[in-house]
Order: C-alpha cells, then sequence, then structure tokens
C-alpha cells in the first residue's frame, strides 16, 4: 500500500491519521468527563489535567499536520455510486468534524492560558499565552470547550454510523476504503 | 449683633473643626481603596491568599457613637482572583461559589459593639451562595480627615472567619481547610 491517496484509495498516512485521531479524541472526551469530578485529595487530580492538555496540544499539532496532508494528498474521488446530495452531505459533514476538532482543542487552549500563563506539554515544552484579553475567558472558553466536545463525540458517532449505513445498506467501498482495503 | 454672632458661629466651628461627627460614607470604588482579601490553608502547608476584585458599599460612622454605625458591602462573587486562571475557573464553579446561580455576596450589619478604643465588633447578616448567615467582623477604626482633593475620608480594615460549609459550599478541601479568613481594608469617601 502506498503511504499517499490515489484516485481511488486512501493511503497508509490519511488511514492511520484518521483512526489514530478518532481513539484519541474519544479518549480526551472520557478523559475530560473523568477528571472534572476528581475529588481534591485524588493523586489523578493534578496529573489528569497536565495529560488532557499535553495529549490536546499534540492532537492539535497532528490535526495541522492532517489538514496540510490534504493538500499534499487530496482524499480519494467520491464513488461513482454516490449521488450528488451524497457527496455534499459529505462534504459538508467532514468539514464540521474538522470545524469542531478545532473549536475544542483551540476553546482548551484559552482556558488554561487565560492568565498568561504557558501550556506545559509532557514537561517538555511550553506553548506560551497568545490571547488572554477575552472577557471571562476561561468561563467563556470553558462552555465552548463543553459543548463543542459533546457535539464533537456525537457527531462523531454519527459519522461512524453514516459508515455502516454505506457498508451494511449501501454495500459501497466507504468504509473499506478508510480500513485500507478497496478495490483499486 | 452680627459680629457677635458671626464671632460665635467662628470660633464655634473652630472648636468642632477637625473633630469626628456622625457621616455617610461610600466605599472608594474609584480609586479601587478598599480591599476584600480572604486566605484559606492549602492543605495545610501554606496560605493561598485571594481577592474579590469588583465590589461597593457605604457605611456610616461617628467616631464620638461608634454603636450607631453601619456597614452595606455588595461584592460580585465572579470576580474572585487567586492569581490562577483555571484555579479561579473552578472557584467560580458550582463547586465553590456557584457564580452563575449566586452572582453576589452581600454584608448588612445589624449592630456594632465597641470593644475598645478604636475597635468594634461589627455583627451583620452575610449572604452567601445563597446562604443567610449572622456574622460578627472583628474591626479596627484606621484614620478619618481632609484628602489632598476636597474630599472627606475614614479608613477601617475588618477581618472574620467562615466555615465553608455553613454557606453549602460543596466541595471539601479537606481537615485543614474548613474555614477561611477575610482580611477587609476600606477607605470611603463622605458623600
Amino acid at each position: 500500500m502506498h503511504w499517499r491517496n490515489t484516485s481511488t484509495n486512501y493511503g497508509l498516512t490519511s488511514i492511520a491519521l484518521h483512526w489514530l485521531v478518532a481513539i484519541v479524541v474519544f479518549g480526551l472526551f472520557g478523559l475530560g468527563f473523568w477528571m472534572v469530578g476528581l475529588n481534591y485529595y485524588s493523586s489523578w487530580y493534578r496529573t489528569a489535567p497536565d495529560l488532557h492538555k499535553s495529549i490536546g496540544i499534540v492532537l492539535f499539532m497532528v490535526m495541522l499536520l492532517r489538514v496540510l496532508w490534504r493538500f499534499v494528498s487530496p482524499a480519494p474521488a467520491p464513488l461513482a455510486s454516490q449521488g450528488r446530495l451524497t457527496r455534499i452531505a459529505a462534504r459538508l459533514g467532514h468539514s464540521l468534524l474538522y470545524l469542531g476538532l478545532f473549536l475544542v482543542m483551540i476553546s482548551g487552549y484559552l482556558i488554561s492560558t487565560a492568565d498568561g500563563r504557558p501550556i506545559s506539554v509532557f514537561g517538555l515544552f511550553e506553548v506560551p499565552a497568545l490571547i488572554t484579553s477575552i472577557p471571562d475567558q476561561a468561563d467563556s472558553a470553558g462552555l465552548v470547550h463543553e459543548y463543542a466536545a459533546w457535539a464533537l463525540v456525537i457527531f462523531a458517532v454519527v459519522h461512524a454510523l453514516a459508515a455502516l449505513k454505506h457498508h451494511f445498506i449501501d454495500r459501497d467501498a466507504t468504509l473499506k476504503r478508510m480500513l485500507g482495503r478497496a478495490a483499486g | 449683633m452680627l459680629k457677635k454672632t458671626l464671632a460665635a458661629l467662628v470660633l464655634g466651628s473652630a472648636l468642632v473643626g477637625g473633630q469626628a461627627f456622625a457621616a455617610d460614607y461610600a466605599i472608594d470604588k474609584q480609586g479601587q481603596h478598599a480591599f476584600v482579601n480572604f486566605k484559606i490553608s492549602h492543605l495545610g502547608y501554606s496560605w493561598l491568599w485571594g481577592t474579590f476584585k469588583d465590589f461597593d458599599g457605604s457605611f456610616s460612622f461617628d467616631a464620638d457613637k461608634p454603636e450607631a454605625s453601619k456597614v452595606n458591602v455588595t461584592l460580585k462573587t465572579a470576580s474572585v482572583d487567586t492569581n490562577h486562571a483555571e484555579r479561579d475557573k473552578h472557584l467560580r464553579s458550582d463547586d465553590f461559589l456557584n457564580v452563575d446561580k449566586h452572582p453576589t455576596a452581600t454584608f448588612e450589619s445589624t449592630s456594632v459593639k465597641s470593644t475598645g478604643d478604636g475597635t468594634a465588633d461589627i455583627t451583620g447578616n452575610l449572604t452567601l451562595n445563597g446562604v443567610t448567615k449572622p456574622v460578627v467582623i472583628a474591626a479596627k477604626f484606621i484614620g478619618e480627615g481632609d484628602d489632598p482633593w476636597g474630599g472627606y475620608r475614614a479608613g477601617f480594615e475588618g477581618s472574620t472567619t467562615l466555615t465553608l460549609k455553613d454557606f453549602d459550599i460543596k466541595m471539601d478541601l479537606g481537615p485543614a481547610s474548613q474555614t477561611v479568613d477575610l482580611i477587609i481594608s476600606v477607605e470611603g469617601v463622605r458623600k
């Protein structure tokens, strides 16, 4: 299999990025959901948010690469069997997923940097605060982060159900392509 | 007759001038010569200090009759600041101050008892996190007089200790942190 996408198939890079990001996003959602309920005396009280922020920043960097990769190696053409409405819905849906991802990540960053403090990424490097003057920044960004995260995971589930619909009902190669097993 | 009355008035005011008398003061919010600070033990290992940046109020004070004094303060709970964005966000949440549901906290004095020269216990109702309870603030008069800009000011400091659970604060921060000390310093400009 190739690293790059072809006109009919996804390459290894896109496939790996897709599934890795999916796992990390659901992992971060679970971690975030769990960590806000921690008691002050839990040994995870500081570790969990530190991990959540570190992984989130790395995810942001990976997503930037992913956007770049889309230009370097555009996605394969839509399947011939898919009509105009399906193609529009697919474009819209995937754009919403990208938008949701960046909304969640950027709002999260704005919470922790609201007082000018940088975010430490696994203790290896720091991401400085760039914006600190949004009114009630930590709270406003917090609301956006929470709602966007829920919207993202719910829509990701819809996205997964759509893929299953294509696979089991339409019986087309949509899901197979993202599993690296499609017809050439 | 007029000259005598005038002389008496001038003499009288010369005697009275410089002495305190009952007056109403507005807390100097414009110049922010007022602070509502607090400290709470962190794990029993150090003091965590914070402040409420947005509050307003007034007091009436008579140095000759301190027990007739009154004080009213209203503060915006969302203005809490402990110099840490994530901590302050947590403090504003329903684990602590629940600022969305209770955006203000108020203190209204009900009685003042002199406890010595320039000190008094101010009893009043504190409404915090939607709970109203009587508290006693140990107050100390610092000074009063003319300011260089045409005003007349008086200043106090006060302190009290609150038990978090008394005000339905949900989060339990451990045995060393059940109470928080309020340390208040206000200057009022005579109205």
